[in-house]
């Protein structure tokens, strides 16, 4: 029996038909590969290599190190229970020195401001002064010039640069950071904004994706079961929106909304209000603005599922003895769910990363995580609580992502 | 050109087909000697209901009464529908796509609404009742089953829309399962079924709940030509066993054969013939049914006299045919002389016989258990004669010269439409 299989599974020119089939699909499987070369050198470039790089800025910072190298390394040995000795107030000196003489005290005073807010100036005030000093002993020395080298919390501060990595962003993204001795501690209340942030910014996004699917879905079941000749002209109303650029949608709501806006005239004049309601620069109108902006996503997608239930399944269960809501909601919209699945979870991740709607439409407490970044990255130059939050953003949602997936199943899901 | 045979293989394919499903019913027959279709098709006078298992229309299981409709207002796509529909009785409406079998069908089962008249269940008016109150199970053609629950949750889907407790589900469901030869396959979801299985689930899910009625649109639509003749015979055992009333929907003339007590023949809305098998096959009462029925010659001529039950019919050029009148009124008009290729002689004995023609062999097409020979004959060249594969054959080649006779009974004289 073996040998006949050993003989039949050669070709006609005796070579084996495995080999021939691993041949073809090699040349196969390098022929798909070139097509996807340049997308996926695109991606890489474009894509993955600032993303990793990103990621990587979050927890990566080598200021003090290549700026203080003598202090940095003078520290090594600090136990940090009390002040450094002479040795490493000379590094310091000297580093204080080289950086004024190459105008790099700007970096290490904005380094340690992150931390230390306020000492930023007085460190470079000192390192001018610092500059004249000639001779030791530099402890007192550089203590008279600014008390500040007399304190702990600044040479543990300069301790931890020592290292190129440090958690300091990440902690202050979930409103910690590191006390005088190096211990973690909570932020002080005007520092301990990011969770609020983090938690608005879920709460908007969870807010918005419900208010999409309880508009998207009687709409998208309206589509689905419309004679053709109605659900084009609705389908091209419902997705008008996508050919409107996201900034002028942003800005009729604004003169919709505003305090004169069409809405509220509209109601004065119906006697509904007696005083123009604050309908924008608030909560309320960054969740209009982003469920109007966000409602093709969802319904799309709830939409292509719906297209692909027969009718015949509720004329079934109708035939079966369900009344029309009973054979709508065991049958139907059960069948529905990856639709539903897949437009809340397209949406919610959307809206995650909001930026520009919030920041037009929203007052300052409605700014979400997207805010920040952007703020951190175009107005503090803080790239570091940039890359932190950014980080952490995509880690929740690929958190999200996996938990969904556990719980729904991607593959159920129908994206159109 | 409704009046020609088709000559393709495809046609002559069903015509074989026709032939199993009359071998299939005269079995089925066998068995059931006591059943309507053998004591009506006795009663060739009767037409329509009123016969059988009804005593009376009074009494009808389902009635429709003058139904009508529409589904744009300005064509019907049934027109005028008056059927009675007896207990127990499995009645297959028949026709051609588009002939509103499944619009008739939807709105006995309460999806589409009459235009006019009304539909009486059990002699009650269901016009205003809605599906879900009608307790009427379905069988749909893509089998309708629901995708996110198990074939058990399928199959107590109507007993828990009943609120049936758990005790009382369970045992039915499994019994359900188990008519249809299913037992091991409830946990499984309906994608994990062959179409078959699927089908079978279909039906056990319609049956659950013990519904006085049964439609079913075409059910076996979907299924291979093997799988379909065991279904046939399925659900008429079911049908046989249960007592169930069935509505059965088909264009597959041999599947309505092979199963039904009664055939509505519908066309272009209208039912064209309302009768067992038998009777459809060998009574057409016009020239549609004659044609969509089995294979069937037809003649096209002129009723030169009227005699009673029969006519004599001149066929140009060719001579004069002694045909049963069916479906003629008038001396002077047009006919269709409509005849079945089987009971068509060859060469018959002079004088046994009062129609005989001579005619010239075309084509003859060995198939088996018998053989298929077209002719010439008055004037058309596409009459077939089927020879059975008996001793005696006689080996025809083309071009040869041959008589063709037939008896006045075989021949029917119809409609020229
Ligand atoms: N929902 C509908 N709307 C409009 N026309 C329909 C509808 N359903 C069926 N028809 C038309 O009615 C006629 C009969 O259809 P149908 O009852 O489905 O026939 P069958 O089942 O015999 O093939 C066809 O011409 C079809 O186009
Ligand atoms: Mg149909």
């Amino acid at each position: 029996m073996v040998t006949m299989a050993v003989q039949i599974a050669r070709g006609p020119d005796g070579m084996p038909l495995r080999t021939k089939l691993a041949r073809v699909e090699r040349r196969r499987k390098l022929r798909a590969f070139t097509l996807v070369l340049p997308l996926l050198l695109f991606i890489l470039i474009g894509f993955v290599l600032p993303i990793g790089r990103m990621m990587f800025n979050a927890v990566h910072d080598d200021t003090l190190l290549t700026l203080m190298p003598r202090t940095t390394a003078a520290l090594s040995a600090w136990d940090g229970a009390d002040l450094p000795d002479e040795s490493a107030y000379a590094a310091l000196a000297e580093d204080l020195k080289q950086a004024w003489a190459q105008r790099a005290t700007g970096a290490i005073a904005k380094r340690i401001n992150y931390e230390l807010p306020g000492l930023g100036s007085q460190v470079t005030s000192s390192a001018r002064k610092a500059s004249t000093l000639s001779a030791g002993p530099y402890k007192p020395a550089l203590i008279e010039i600014n008390p500040l080298w007399g304190r702990q919390d600044v040479w543990s501060l300069l301790k931890r640069g020592s290292s190129a990595y440090t958690a300091y962003y990440l902690l202050r993204s979930v409103d910690y950071q590191y006390g005088p001795n190096s211990e973690i501690v909570a932020s002080p209340p005007e520092n301990a904004i990011f969770w609020d942030m983090f938690l608005r910014t879920l709460g908007i996004s969870i807010g918005v994706t419900a208010a999409t699917l309880l508009l998207g879905f009687p709409v998208a079941y309206l589509l689905a079961t419309l004679p053709a000749k109605y659900s084009n002209l609705l389908m091209i109303m419902v997705v008008l929106p996508f050919w409107t650029s996201l900034l002028v949608r942003t800005v009729a709501w604004v003169v919709l909304l505003q305090q004169h806006g069409v809405l509220n005239e509209m109601l004065l004049g119906l006697h509904i209000i007696s005083q123009p309601a604050q309908l924008i620069f608030n909560r309320i109108g960054t969740v209009i603005a982003m469920t109007h902006i966000q409602l093709p996503f969802t319904l799309l997608p709830i939409y292509s599922v719906m297209k692909t239930i027969s009718r015949t399944h509720v004329r079934a269960a109708r035939s079966l003895g369900a009344g029309p809501f009973y054979a709508f909601w065991k049958v139907y919209f059960p069948q529905t769910l990856p639709g539903i699945a897949a437009g809340s979870l397209l949406t919610f991740i959307l809206c995650l990363g909001y930026y520009i709607t919030p920041a037009m439409v929203g007052g300052p407490n409605d700014q979400m995580v997207g805010s920040f970044i952007a703020h951190y990255t175009n107005e503090e130059l803080n790239w570091g609580m940039a890359s932190a939050l950014g980080a952490i953003l995509l880690t929740a949602t690929l958190v999200l992502y996996y938990v969904f997936n556990k719980l729904v199943g991607v593959d159920r899901i129908k994206m159109g | 050109m409704r009046h020609s045979i088709n000559l393709t293989r495809l046609k002559q394919a069903d015509a074989h087909d026709l032939d199993r499903a009359r071998e299939k019913l005269q079995s089925v027959k066998k068995q059931h000697g006591d059943l309507a279709v053998g004591g009506a098709a006795t009663a060739g006078a009767a037409q329509g209901p009123g016969r059988g298992l009804m005593s009376g229309t009074n009494s009808a299981f389902v009635k429709f009464s003058e139904v009508q409709k529409t589904y744009d207002g300005d064509t019907l796509v049934v027109k005028n529908l008056n059927l009675d529909i007896a207990r127990g009785e499995f009645l297959t409406m028949l026709g051609p796509s588009g002939s509103g079998k499944t619009t008739t069908l939807m709105m006995l089962a309460g999806f589409e609404v009459p235009t006019n008249g009304s539909i009486l269940l059990e002699a009650r008016s269901i016009d205003a009742m809605p599906p879900h109150k009608r307790d009427i199970g379905m069988v749909f053609q893509s089998y309708a089953l629901f995708p996110h629950m198990t074939v058990e949750e399928n199959l107590a889907f109507p007993l828990k829309v009943r609120k049936l407790g758990r005790a009382e589900i369970e045992p039915r469901v499994k019994r359900a399962l188990e008519r249809v030869r299913l037992g091991g396959y409830g946990k499984r979801r309906p994608a994990q079924l062959s179409g078959g299985q699927q089908q079978r689930v279909a039906l056990a899910r319609a049956l659950v709940f013990d519904p006085k009625l049964v439609l079913m649109d075409e059910p076996l639509g979907a299924l291979d030509k093997q799988l379909r003749e065991q279904m046939q015979l399925e659900i008429k055992h079911i049908h046989e066993d249960l007592g169930v009333t069935i509505v059965y929907v088909t264009h597959d003339q041999s599947e309505a054969l092979t199963m039904s007590d009664r055939i509505a023949v519908f066309d272009d809305g209208i039912i064209q013939q309302l009768a067992p098998p038998a009777e459809l096959y060998e009574r057409p009462q016009n020239a549609f049914v004659a044609q969509f029925i089995g294979e069937n010659n037809q003649l096209h001529g002129k009723v030169v006299a009227m005699n009673g039950t029969t006519c004599k019919v001149e066929i140009a050029g060719a001579g004069n045919v002694q045909a049963l009148a069916i479906n003629v009124d008038a001396v002077g008009r047009p006919t269709v002389l409509s005849l079945r290729p089987e009971r068509v002689q060859l060469n018959p004995t002079p004088g046994t016989l009062p129609n005989v023609f001579s005619a010239e062999v075309a084509e003859v097409i060995y198939l088996g258990d018998h053989v298929r020979t077209r002719v010439s004959v008055c004037g058309h060249n596409d009459f077939v004669i089927k020879l059975p594969n008996s001793e005696g054959l006689v080996r025809l080649e083309p071009g040869a010269a041959i008589t063709v006779g037939w008896k006045t009974e075989d021949c029917r004289a119809l409609d020229a439409n």
